[in-house]
């Protein structure tokens, strides 16, 4: 049993094929891990493996699936208490596609309330914890995904990415975690947060099974989702072994002040790797990046308050009793069936977009984003990546950041660029450091962003990395 | 009215347009199905859910706004339009902003301000007191409706009078179904229009303030409901007060107008860009389809019918403006003899005793065939048959149908011009009357009159009032 | 700046209710964020057009053709409360 455990995805794919390993068997192994997970990384476990497609080319290697994505007769809660239950009649598009790939559902993950948060603690169905230390957060809002793999209750994972929360909970989990080009992965059934930002991907122990799973992700457009884009070639499995020939450009501004010096050390460590493994390292701006996270802050909730208007207690979910009339039936819904972050996150939504303040923040902050996308592009003309730490911090504790929502925000300060620009960005773990006031050492990430529709040669650069960094998590995977 | 004020009207309609299914979803489009047997996860707002643009109708909308000679925009966007209401699923409507596919334009000397497309609401039925709007406790929502392509026609305010609004109304719904783009039927609700009202004193610029009208669902009613808020309007400035900014409804049973929302709070709709459409670039090749699909206009049906068929002005217009008339005449006219001369008499019969019998039924469902009532005016024209037996004839075709020769027959309706028969009872009626005789013979014209009435009595309609008087005349040798 | 009377108004405009404690906190929280957000109003973006869609397509439509639409049953399966085969709300104007 514990050798299947130790298969990555990709492995474990491979060894079906060759008719080594039973996916039935490698069902249930997964199945039993997930119902009797102590992490509270899952809202619902499959009782049995889905009937499996003839000859799927993932082989049958059971997927777990953040909550927000639609499956057809499954809880897809988003997190929050106003779809407690909710059951939808249909299957979000990526997922459909994984499952006919050879992925099935193995369960749904824990996450923050509509994907609004960085810890994982905005879920009403309570926090999750982080298998290095489990009184500390696995990161948001994909935080049941990147602990449920992290920890072995799952051979990899999908989430989503909005302003980090794929690659902030992969970091502080110590895994894989890819923010595709946004319209690389159709939207179509993932209950939305800030549509313009929303990009689902992988969630995996290591660099190939994100290839792997990526590469099912994402090919022709959907019909259903018109920002999807057709995928311009396929994902290539990632193979490299030097960084020959290879420019990683260092932004001072996203390498320096308000990131933990021991998630600095790491960084400057892997750059020194990347310079050895034959890489030139050099310094970069993106003089607007610093912005980011006011824009983000802008954007995302302005939308968001919209997109969650739909939650009214009419055709589905949560509506409170005994409304005296709509009004109040509308009021008070929300009220109850909405956390306090959502709740702060739809006032400052719908504060920015209300008459009179439409151009001082919704227009100023679009302006942002053409700078800020702007700023990469000029980075890209004389380097392949841009490379940063993912979080400015390890996994924190519990409860620590939740008394300030900004200093809660400023978790994201290092990945909102990327989501802000639309391209592709990636965390893998690049070691252990402790956190300031000492303890334990926990993961980090090293992330890097690349144009759009540079999937293949990203993670094929994260693969000599990997290599090179030699990072061990099966400490957690016992 | 008194000449200080003249009265500024401008009006916003709303065309459902006639594409097979809805405007951002698949599900069809079915006047009178079941309730709620029309939905999907998008229509329904349901979580996850992504709306996809129906290319049919933005062709619909590019042929309006072709045929109403507006600016089409190479570029135009969709917004959303936030505000909360049981009938809109998503809390917000998908409409246009400040990028609308069509600006501009004119029709009748009425310019336009803009034509836009969005997504109709869905259908909310008071319970409780079956039909009216207030007083119910509860209500139920039926999905099918809403998610139907729109179009919103907004005029400047160019009006003058209720009567003027409903006539030029009823152009537009003649160009807008020559296009074939919508039933533009009132009571069916797929023509709606809203009314704009205000009074300025005579010859200045600046408008006053402006009361909008709502659910005038007929013509009439739209004339009527204008009329009546004009006469409000001016007794509330004549009597020194003033016009307060509301919306009233108008109640066509009691020639009311009452306040509406008068309990919401002013709107804020906080509109932004939908993030989950791409732009409109309206190509040359869209507009050539849309080009090429208009077929022959009501204002230009107008200038041939009145070139080929030597109506008069107004009668062409009258035909080609109610486009069934028009097409009804063509029907008519073609199975015409060749070269029989009888257009401006067929004009006549459509225009006058056909619509003073059938009203704004459309003639071709009626059981009069076009070719029924060629034969009819040819057997006029042909002095076979009367005016007056022709209109008993047309009642008998309405009833039941049939050919006019036959039914001329079988009722022995036929004229008695050149009859034996009807010299004879000339003869009757000269011996009849000696007195009238004698005045006639003397050379009082008038008294011919004694002796034409009888004559018509005995025919009972079926002699030609001109053949008479020559009969009498010639037996009286005068 | 925010004050009771704007988190109260906004609370309106997005439906949602507020207790007296949650409106103080809203005030205090939305503030804050809104200090750090407002740094953008320092930046020269003069010139600069919006980006609403880094994704740079248009049209991207669908055909007028139908797919199959829910049954009503299962338009209704998670609706809180159903009449006369629709979903039922407190009437707008009661
Ligand atoms: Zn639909």
């Amino acid at each position: 049993m514990s050798g299947l455990i130790d298969l990555s995805a990709s492995q474990a794919a491979a060894a079906i094929k060759r008719g080594e390993v039973d996916p039935g068997a490698l069902f249930d192994l997964y199945r039993q891990r997930a119902a009797t997970d102590s992490l509270n990384a899952y809202t619902w476990v499959a009782e049995q493996a889905p009937k499996a497609p003839p000859q799927p080319s993932l082989g049958g290697v059971p997927l777990a699936v953040k909550d927000l994505f639609c499956t057809e007769g499954v809880p897809s809660q988003s997190g929050s208490r106003i779809l407690e239950g909710y059951r939808p009649p249909y299957t979000a598009t990526v997922v459909e596609r994984l499952a006919q790939a050879g992925a099935p559902l193995l369960g749904k993950t824990n996450q923050d309330e509509f994907a609004m948060g960085s810890s994982n603690e905005n879920s009403a169905f309570g926090p999750v914890l982080n298998p290095w230390d489990r009184a500390r957060v696995p990161g948001g809002s994909s935080g049941g995904s990147a602990a449920a793999v992290a920890a072995g209750l799952a051979p990899w994972a999908i989430g989503t990415d909005t302003g980090g929360s794929i690659r902030q909970p992969a970091a502080l989990c110590g895994i894989v975690g890819l923010k595709p080009t946004y319209g690389a992965v159709s939207r179509y059934g993932m209950i939305a947060f800030a549509s313009s930002l929303d990009q689902a991907g992988p969630l995996t122990r290591d660099v190939s099974d994100a290839a792997l799973l990526l590469s099912h992700m994402v090919g022709e457009r959907d019909p259903l989702d018109a920002t999807s884009l057709d995928f311009p070639e396929p994902i290539a499995m990632p193979s490299r072994r030097t960084l020959a020939g290879i420019r990683l450009g260092v932004p001072s501004e996203l390498t320096g002040e308000g990131i933990e010096p021991g998630v600095l050390g790491a960084f400057q460590a892997t750059l020194e790797l990347a310079r050895q493994l034959g890489a030139t390292v050099e310094s970069c701006a993106l003089p607007h990046a610093p912005h980011a996270l006011a824009a983000y802050y802008v954007l995302a909730p302005a939308e968001c308050s919209s997109n969650l208007a739909r939650f009214d207690g009419v055709r589905y979910g949560y509506r409170a009793a005994d409304p005296d009339d709509l009004l109040s039936m509308y009021e008070r819904t929300r009220h109850d069936g909405f956390g306090v972050e959502v709740r702060r996150r739809v006032m400052l939504g719908t504060y920015v977009l209300s008459s009179g303040y439409y151009e001082a923040y919704y227009g100023r902050a679009q302006r942002v984003r053409t700078k800020i996308a702007a700023d990469f592009a000029a980075a890209f003309e004389r380097f392949d990546f841009v490379v940063m730490p993912t979080s400015p911090c390890v996994a924190f504790e519990l409860g620590s950041k939740l008394a300030d929502p900004y200093a809660m925000y400023l978790n994201d300060f290092l990945s909102v660029p990327a989501s802000l620009a639309g391209i592709p960005a990636l965390s893998i773990p690049n070691g252990l450091a402790s956190p300031p006031g000492g303890g334990t050492p926990l993961p980090v990430g090293f992330q890097l962003a690349g144009p759009a529709f540079s999937e293949s040669q990203m993670l094929d650069v994260a693969f000599a990395l990997e290599q090179a960094l030699g990072f061990d998590g099966r400490a957690v995977r016992s | 009215m008194t000449p200080d004020f003249e009265p500024v009207i401008g009006l916003e309609i709303h065309v459902q347009l006639k594409t097979r299914t809805k405007m951002f979803c698949g599900c069809e489009l079915s006047f009178g199905a079941p309730p709620n047997t029309l939905t999907c996860p998008v229509c329904l707002g349901l979580p996850g859910a992504l709306p996809v643009a129906n290319a049919r109708a933005i062709h619909f909308a590019l042929m309006i706004g072709l045929a109403l000679g507006c600016e089409l925009a190479d570029h135009s966007v969709f917004h959303r339009k936030n505000y909360f209401y049981p009938d809109l699923p998503k809390g917000y409507q998908i409409s246009q902003y400040d990028e609308p596919l069509c600006r501009g334009g004119e029709l009748a000397g009425v310019r336009l301000h803009r034509v836009h497309l969005e997504e109709d609401a869905a259908k909310l039925i008071h319970l409780g007191a079956s039909g009216r709007i207030h007083g119910s406790e509860q209500s139920i929502v039926d999905f099918n409706r809403g998610g139907t392509p729109l179009v919103e026609i907004v005029t400047e305010p160019e009006l003058r009078s209720g009567e003027h609004a409903r006539e030029w109304l009823s152009l537009l719904r003649a160009t807008l179904r020559s296009l074939g783009v919508s039933d533009v039927n009132m009571e069916e609700g797929s023509l709606r229009a809203d009314a704009n009202v205000s009074l300025r004193p005579a010859g200045s610029t600046p408008l006053g303030t402006k009361t909008e009208l709502k659910n005038m669902n007929s013509f009439r009613f739209l004339e009527r409901g204008v009329t009546a808020e004009i006469e409000r309007q001016r007794a509330i400035i004549e009597g020194g007060g003033e016009v307060a900014q509301e919306t009233l409804h108008f109640d066509p049973a009691s020639g009311a107008l009452t306040t509406l929302r008068s309990k919401e709070e002013a709107h804020d709709y906080r509109y932004f860009p939908e993030p989950d459409l791409v732009p409109i670039a309206t190509t040359a090749e869209m507009l050539e389809q849309a080009r090429a699909a208009i077929g022959e206009l009501p204002a230009a049906r107008a200038v041939r019918f009145e070139r080929d068929f030597g109506l008069s002005a107004e009668m062409a217009h009258l035909l080609a403006f109610r486009s069934d008339l028009g097409d009804y005449f063509e029907a008519a006219n073609a199975a015409s003899a060749a070269d029989s001369g009888h257009a401006q008499q067929l004009a006549n019969w459509v225009s006058g005793q056909l619509v003073a019998r059938i009203g704004e039924q459309d003639p071709a469902t009626s059981n009069v065939t076009p070719a029924a009532l060629a034969t009819l005016v040819e057997l006029v024209s042909a002095r076979e048959l009367t005016n007056g037996t022709a209109r008993e004839v047309l009642d008998v075709l309405l009833q039941s149908g049939g050919d006019p020769r036959a039914i001329v027959a079988e009722r022995g309706l036929a004229s008695l011009s050149d009859d034996s028969e009807l010299a004879a009872i000339v003869a009757a009626a000269i011996a009849a009357d000696p007195d009238a005789a004698a005045k006639v013979r003397a050379g009082n014209a008038k008294a011919i009159a004694a002796l034409i009435g009888p004559v018509m009595r005995e025919t009972r309609g079926r002699a030609d009032g001109s053949e008479v008087t020559k009969l009498i005349r010639e037996q009286l040798g005068v | 700046m925010i004050d009771r009377d704007t988190v109260l108004h906004v609370a309106r405009l997005a439906r949602l209710e507020l207790t007296d404690g949650e409106v103080e906190r809203m005030v205090g929280e939305l503030g804050g964020v809104l200090e750090h957000i407002e740094t953008i109003a320092q930046l020269d973006l003069d010139g600069v057009p919006p980006t609403t869609h880094v994704v740079e397509v248009a049209n991207a439509l669908r055909e007028d053709e139908p797919r199959a639409s829910l049954s009503r049953q299962q338009a209704l399966a998670g609706a809180p409360a159903v009449a006369d085969e629709g979903f039922a709300v407190p009437s707008p104007q009661a």
